[in-house]
């Protein structure tokens, strides 16, 4: 690492104000262009620490950000990233998210949700060990927000804030996954009656939801973790991510796996 | 209402299905006819039809485009656009598609319909299409504008036969009930890497809304979609260039896929 922890620390604090606070920072990465990947995770996890310890926030899962190429392209990676799921962060199913106060310039993710019966300890996990170790999968929405001022990111900055995320949904429907074929499996996107996007499971990483959360597993698994059996795991957005404001209605229809609406108030 | 006479009609019908035949791209018809308008355009294509039928071609099927909400706001306008496809467009999975037969292909990724039955408009909707679908399967698209650097407005279009060139038919085929068409996924490949992903509502919300559509724009000229019509429905992928040497795969969720080579 190429910053020293008291600097680490100060930055999860500062990303934990902005969060609490709803109010953003100015980007991390022009104002300590020093700040590696290794840097970025460790902050992220000091951040999460504080939420635990200050809040009495507990993880139930994970979640894998930038899974499409052309937002890999963007951020000039050849990666995903993760980031951590608390309770906190969930929304149940038909509940309005109150931006005010909450949010800073929240945008929406259409995803494929799996939770694990197992285990699933990398490295070398396949996608036949995700297959394996999943309990079902679910449509869900990611809300994603920045702390970082305008969405001014580099990869160093969305890593540190928690890969970006800020609350999720999971749809009503559980289906297994072995019913269901999850690189062609559609994904329609609409925002206030209007369709805005399509996609399907192969623009996870132009294969797979499969593979993004075996990515995830050895991305654990090269440090010695394992994603534990119970844990969420958000696999990464099939359309592109749509800003929403106050009163804006978001609803994903996935082939195999059903409706679900959330509401912006 | 119609700018053109008849002689101008066929004499542009000529000049586009020459550029198809001869794949020569060629300047866009507004160029010389700005007044050109919606009912210029079909009748062009629909000489243009009669001119494949006096040659002895059948008309294998009709095909939508602009079968997108969004593209149509785009573009001013409340409908999509309907063109033909005659029998020598078809290329069987698995047959080289003559990229010298071309000028600029671009592949897109369709569901097709066949139907038991007729349909007819005004006023057809998703239910008696529904009811009338036969057979919903794959079907990959290959566009090729007649129009240089596929520069072209939407009366230009039409009167090319909306870009058509070829199509591939194939996979899985299945009867409507049951099936999400809506949320029906597709991928498109291009030599091996995704290059597009969309679902079946990218085509008009559903992509029987694009038939019931289809029926209405034919109630227009006293036309009627015969039973037994194949039917492409609409891109659901972006368009992707194709160039000599390229081959293309297309999965479909639950419908199975088609590949396509460029030779």
């Amino acid at each position: 690492m190429s910053m020293d922890a008291k600097r680490r620390q100060t930055l999860a604090e500062e990303l934990y104000r902005a969060l609490r606070d709803a109010a953003p920072v100015d980007p991390i990465s022009e104002r300590h262009p020093e700040m590696g990947i290794d840097d970025a995770y460790d902050i992220s996890g000091r951040f999460l620490q504080l939420r635990m310890d200050n809040d009495g926030e507990r993880v139930i899962g994970r979640k894998i950000g930038i899974t499409a190429k052309a937002v890999q392209r963007m951020l000039d990676v050849d990666q995903p990233d993760y980031g951590w799921l608390t309770d906190a962060m969930w929304v149940p199913h038909g509940a309005a998210i109150t931006i005010a106060g909450t949010m800073i310039a929240p945008r929406v993710e259409g995803e494929i949700a799996f939770v694990l019966a197992d285990d699933l300890a990398g490295p070398g996990v396949s996608e036949a060990d995700v297959l394996a170790a999943t309990d079902f999968v679910a449509p869900c929405f990611e809300i994603v927000d920045s702390r970082i001022r305008d969405w001014k990111i580099r990869i160093t900055d969305t890593i540190a804030d928690n890969a970006s995320c800020g609350m999720f949904m999971i749809g009503p429907r559980a289906v297994s996954p072995f019913d269901l074929d999850l690189s062609t499996c559609g994904m329609v996107f609409e925002l206030n009656g209007e369709i805005t996007a399509t996609g399907a499971g192969a623009a996870a990483l132009g294969a797979s939801p499969l593979t993004t959360v075996a990515w995830l597993a050895n991305a654990f698994g090269a440090r010695g973790e394992s994603l534990k059996a119970g844990e969420v795991i958000l696999s990464g957005s099939l359309v592109p991510l749509q800003p929403v404001k106050v009163g804006d209605v978001a609803r994903i229809h996935v082939g195999g796996l059903g409706d679900l609406s959330i509401r912006f108030a | 209402m119609s700018t053109l006479d008849a002689d101008t009609v066929d004499r542009l019908a000529a000049h586009l299905e020459e550029a198809e035949l001869k794949a020569r791209e060629v300047e866009k018809i507004t160029d010389e006819y700005p007044d050109l308008d919606f009912e210029d355009a079909y009748a062009i294509q629909w000489a243009i039809r009669r001119r494949k039928e006096r040659a002895g071609h059948r008309v294998a099927g009709l095909k939508m485009g602009l079968t997108s909400w969004a593209k149509m706001a785009q573009m001013g306008v409340e409908q999509p656009i309907y063109a033909h496809l005659f029998d020598y467009f078809a290329v069987n999975e698995g047959a080289p598609l003559r990229t010298d037969e071309l000028i600029h292909p671009k592949v897109e990724a369709e569901i097709g319909v066949v139907l038991s039955r007729d349909l007819s408009g005004p006023g057809c909707t998703i239910a008696e299409v529904m009811a009338a679908v036969d057979v919903v399967l794959p079907c990959v698209e290959v566009i090729d504008s007649r129009y240089r650097d596929f520069r072209f407005d939407l009366v230009s279009v039409i009167a090319d036969n909306a870009s058509s060139a070829r199509f591939v038919t194939g996979g899985v085929g299945r009867s409507p009930d049951g099936l999400d068409l809506k949320g029906l996924g597709v991928v498109l490949e291009k030599n091996g890497q995704v290059v597009a992903t969309g679902a079946g509502a990218a085509v008009l919300g559903h992509p029987l809304s694009s038939v019931a559509m289809l029926a209405d724009m034919l109630a227009e000229r006293g036309e009627t979609i015969p039973a037994g019509t194949f039917v492409m429905t609409g891109g659901i992928t972006a368009a992707i260039a194709a160039q000599k040497g390229d081959h293309f795969t297309v999965r479909y969720q639950d419908l199975g896929g088609i590949s396509l080579r460029f030779a």
